[in-house]
Formats: C-alpha cells, sequence, structure tokens
C-alpha cells in the first residue's frame, strides 16, 4: 500500500488536477485579452476639452437631460441606460420612434476610431451630435440646442468654452437635418450665423464626449484569472473558472476563431466585417459599413472639418480609411464582448435573442444577402458551444 | 499486492515511454513552412529591388503607422518620381487591409513613406506595392506576420 502513494500523485498529476493547463502562445493570447492590457486612453487632440473636468460635468448634466430633444422627453439616457451598461436591451433603440439599430454600449467607446455600428462618426464628439438631430432619436434641431444651451447652461458653458456667440437673430429652430421649416430656416441664415450655432453644437459634442470618455470597462473574472495565470500566483475562488469555462476559453482562442476579430482587452479589433447576419425582415436596406464610409466623409464635424482642435495629423484614420472594398459590404463593427453576456439581445439590428443563438449563427456561417461573409462553418458540438457561452459570461 | 504494484508501475513505465516518443516526434516535427518575411524582394519582373521598414518595430497591432519603402533599380541607383499604389490583406481570411494606405512623401534616395498601415489582427498579413515609374511598371509582395 505504500508503494501506492507516489503512483496515486503521478496519476492525479497526469489528469491534469488543480490547475488549467495553457500552451504558451495561449498564455500570451489570454494576456494580451486581459483588462491589464488596456492602455491608458490617449488625449484626444481634436477635442481639447476632452479631459477638463468641468467640460466633462457639463456632458454629464447634458446627457441625462431630456430637454436635450425636440419634445423635451428623450435624452442620452434614455437609450445609453446607466444601470444597464449605458444600454437599453431592446433589439432597436426606441426615442421619438423606433431606429434600426440596436443601442451600444458606451463603455470603452473612447477607444474607437469610429463610432456607432457602420462607423458613421469618427469621434465621440461627433457621434454624440448625431442622435441630437435624428427624428427617431432626440428629434431636435442644433439652432434650438444652441439657444437652449445659452439661455440654461450660458454660464457653464462660457466657463469652459469662451464667450457664446450672439443668437438674438438666429431662429429658436433651424438646422440641416430637421423638418422642411427647420432646413428652410437654416437655409436663410447667413453662413457666419450657421457658423457660429454650428460652433456651439459643436462644444456641445464636445462636453458630452468629454464625460463619456470616463465610462470604462471594468474588473472581470476572467481578468482576475488571467492575472493569476500570468504571474503564476495560485488561482483565488473569486478568480477560478470552472473545467468547462477553461474549455470556452480554450475554444474563444483557439478552434473557433473567434479571437481573431474580438482581440485585444476589449475583445474588439475595432474594425467591420461581413459575417452574414440576416437584415431584419421589413427593415430599409442596411448596408452597413460601405455606406457609411460616404456619411463620415461627408460630416461637418469630422476630424478634417473646421470644428476639430489641434492638429490635422490626428486624422489619420478617417484620411486612410477603406473607403471602396467589396468586404465593407454590410461589415458592421465588432463589438467589444466585455458584459455582452449580461444584454441580450446581440448583433446591429438585436437579430438573436441569445448567446447561444450568436454561437449557433458563427458555427453555421451562413451566406450574407450581400456581399461575402467572412466566416467559414465551425464543427462545433453541443457541449462545445455551451462551453464558449459560459466564458462569455465571464467576462460580466 | 506487491504482485499489483509491479504491474501498475510497469503500466505507468509504458505510458510513460510512449508519451516520450510522442513529445519528441511532436516536438521535432519540422514546423509548416511559414510565408517568406523578407523585407528586401525584387520586384516580379525585375525591374526594381524594393525593400520596406516599418517605423515601429515590433509592429503594434490595431495602431496607423507608417512604413518607408525604399526602391532601387536593378543596378543598384534610386528610383525617382515613382507612383506607388499599396494593397493588401489576409489571405487566409480573404480580405484587404483595414486602411487604404498610401505614399505621402518622398523623402529621397528612393525612399517613399508609406503612411496609414494598419494591421487589426494578429497573423498573416500581405503587403502588395504596385509601382511605376520612368523604367516601367511592376510589382512586389511582401508578407508580414504578427
Amino acid at each position: 500500500m505504500r508503494r501506492l502513494g507516489p503512483i496515486l500523485g503521478i496519476l492525479l498529476a497526469l489528469a491534469g488536477c488543480g490547475k488549467p493547463d495553457f500552451s504558451d502562445a495561449e498564455k500570451r493570447t489570454i494576456a494580451s485579452l486581459a483588462l491589464s492590457a488596456l492602455p491608458p486612453l490617449k488625449p484626444d487632440t481634436t477635442n481639447r476639452f476632452a479631459d477638463v473636468p468641468g467640460a466633462a460635468a457639463l456632458g454629464s448634466t447634458l446627457f441625462f437631460d431630456p430637454s436635450m430633444s425636440g419634445n423635451g422627453t428623450v435624452s442620452c439616457s434614455t437609450c445609453h441606460k446607466i444601470d444597464r451598461q449605458f444600454q437599453d436591451d431592446l433589439p432597436q433603440a426606441q426615442g421619438l420612434a423606433r431606429t434600426n439599430r440596436r443601442t451600444m454600449p458606451l463603455a470603452g467607446a473612447a477607444y474607437s476610431p469610429f463610432l456607432f455600428w457602420d462607423g458613421r462618426r469618427d469621434s465621440l464628439w461627433a457621434q454624440a451630435l448625431t442622435p441630437l438631430e435624428d427624428g427617431r432619436e432626440h428629434g431636435g434641431n442644433r439652432a434650438a440646442y444652441a439657444h437652449y444651451v445659452k439661455n440654461r447652461f450660458g454660464e457653464r458653458y462660457e466657463r469652459i468654452f469662451g464667450p457664446l456667440p450672439d443668437l438674438s437673430v438666429v431662429p429658436a429652430n433651424a438646422g440641416p437635418l430637421g423638418t422642411e421649416a427647420d432646413k428652410a430656416a437654416w437655409d436663410g441664415m447667413s453662413e457666419e450665423q450657421r457658423d457660429s450655432v454650428n460652433r456651439v453644437f459643436a462644444n456641445i459634442g464636445k462636453a458630452i464626449a468629454a464625460f463619456e470618455r470616463s465610462i470604462m470597462p471594468t474588473q472581470t473574472r476572467f481578468d482576475r484569472f488571467a492575472a493569476a495565470l500570468a504571474s503564476g500566483t495560485p488561482i483565488d475562488s473569486d478568480a477560478a473558472l470552472s473545467p468547462e469555462e477553461v474549455q470556452g476559453l480554450k475554444l474563444f482562442i483557439g478552434k473557433a476563431n473567434c479571437s481573431t476579430c474580438h482581440n485585444g482587452p476589449r475583445f474588439t479589433d475595432d474594425s467591420f466585417h461581413n459575417t452574414g447576419v440576416p437584415p431584419v425582415p421589413g427593415f430599409p436596406v442596411d448596408r452597413g459599413r460601405i455606406d457609411a464610409v460616404t456619411q463620415v466623409t461627408a460630416d461637418p464635424f469630422n476630424c478634417l472639418g473646421a470644428y476639430r482642435d489641434g492638429p490635422v495629423d490626428a486624422c489619420g484614420e478617417l484620411k486612410f480609411m477603406s473607403k471602396a472594398a467589396p468586404e465593407l459590404i454590410r461589415a458592421y463593427k465588432t463589438p467589444s464582448l466585455r458584459g455582452a453576456a449580461g444584454r441580450p439581445p446581440y448583433m446591429h439590428a438585436g437579430q438573436f435573442a441569445s448567446l447561444d443563438e450568436v454561437v449557433a449563427h458563427y458555427a453555421k456561417a451562413p451566406a450574407s444577402v450581400e456581399g461575402e461573409t467572412e466566416l467559414h462553418p465551425l464543427r462545433l458540438s453541443e457541449r462545445e458551444r455551451a462551453a464558449l457561452v459560459a466564458f462569455l459570461k465571464t467576462l460580466n | 499486492m506487491a504482485f499489483l504494484g509491479r504491474y501498475i508501475l510497469a503500466a505507468i513505465g509504458l505510458a510513460a515511454v510512449l508519451v516520450g516518443v510522442l513529445a519528441a516526434v511532436y516536438l521535432t516535427a519540422p514546423r509548416q513552412a511559414g510565408p517568406d518575411l523578407a523585407r528586401t524582394k525584387k520586384t516580379v519582373n525585375g525591374l526594381f529591388v524594393a525593400s520596406i521598414a516599418p517605423d515601429r518595430d515590433p509592429i503594434t497591432q490595431g495602431e496607423l503607422h507608417s512604413w518607408v519603402l525604399t526602391l532601387k533599380s536593378a543596378a543598384g541607383d534610386p528610383v525617382e518620381n515613382a507612383a506607388i499604389d499599396i494593397s493588401g490583406g489576409m489571405p487566409q481570411h480573404s480580405h484587404g487591409l483595414p486602411t487604404s494606405p498610401q505614399a505621402t512623401d518622398y523623402l529621397g534616395g528612393g525612399q517613399y513613406r508609406i503612411d496609414g498601415i494598419k494591421f487589426s489582427m494578429s497573423g498573416w498579413w500581405t503587403l502588395h506595392f504596385n509601382i511605376s515609374a520612368k523604367a516601367g511598371s511592376d510589382s512586389v509582395t511582401f508578407n508580414v506576420v504578427l
């Protein structure tokens, strides 16, 4: 019986009890996904108020203010709910009317070179302006926003941005994207008046962006596990992954190819891909990135426009943006997977109700209705699919 | 009991030898030949000799950066006034580059600054240059592995 002691020890070691077993390459990939690999947010030179606390405070006020809308009922936080990862759990965002896209969560959005599912804006501050003038979202117009901010927050605004322009001759409602009356009023304004309204409007976006820069991803069980794995320290119970979760992690960075696009500490390559996600029946044609490149190029608030602060060399992403490649057709942004398990439904228009459906889609890899999917069919057993979903839940 | 123990020991010994042999086979097996990673190459039709160098090494994934492309004639003279078109992508994923890099400056001595390159994921990438100069048009493809 004495001899069996060492034998049992060897058997246990062979069975791999205790520590999960990863190759060096797997360990490197796991370390690259950990939150500790996230670099500090770079200054945004296109918004010189990006890291000004007063601007962030005003931005926060505006973010939660339903008066920042056409009828006084919709704020940014209507869809970007603070207690729901700054999203709304709906398949499509609902402002004054239903849109045709899923609300994106905001954690780490400041790292993205292009915003929205299709990247039709190239900065956090240009993004923040777009829903304000969309008739289905806030449904307001920029002249009205400029008047409101001047009347309601004039002193705070001027302490941050300097003197407000004279808006006494600017119509109460005017904008290039609003109702026919708004557009006519906008066309009737002088170039100088339009520029001064645009400047106040851009500063509204810059204040909201300053606030949004503070919304960052938080540490998860996966991150604690990755830290312990990297340092070789014992894995505590609050950092432990179950054998199923470890299997899911191995699939995620291996056979299932998820980390090809969901890479880095935000689990996104910040790029756009056609993965054959079906359109929502009855919705207008949605071609994703290929149409957004035209929109971001035409946006007066883009990096190359008149309202950028700082030097033009910050505009590389826009300047060298891929514009015509066939793979941009029905390509959508790779979303971060941090917290994803807690915010169904999934995809750019909430097409899938659960992570099981998402994994099933990626395994099946159906053809795209337009353009080519980048996916290839995967052989995943029921257990493997469940393991992938189990791993994704460690990112909450 | 001792008899059974010896059997178990022998079985474990055999298993260990088997694991050892398998490990030796796997560890010493020739790795699959990767793409040619040369940073200096003759162009396809031999008109030019092209060299590329990134502005940073190692190359950072997901960040815009620049390269310098140096063009020499077959005789070794710098190639001036070349028109350069850049493409590329990931052959194993059948997609192109995530950006549209451009030659933005001539630095003298046959050196051209290539701006706007980004590798958004790890793996095998290609950088393809179509080059037109006085001597004619030619092309060259480099492989980059991240």
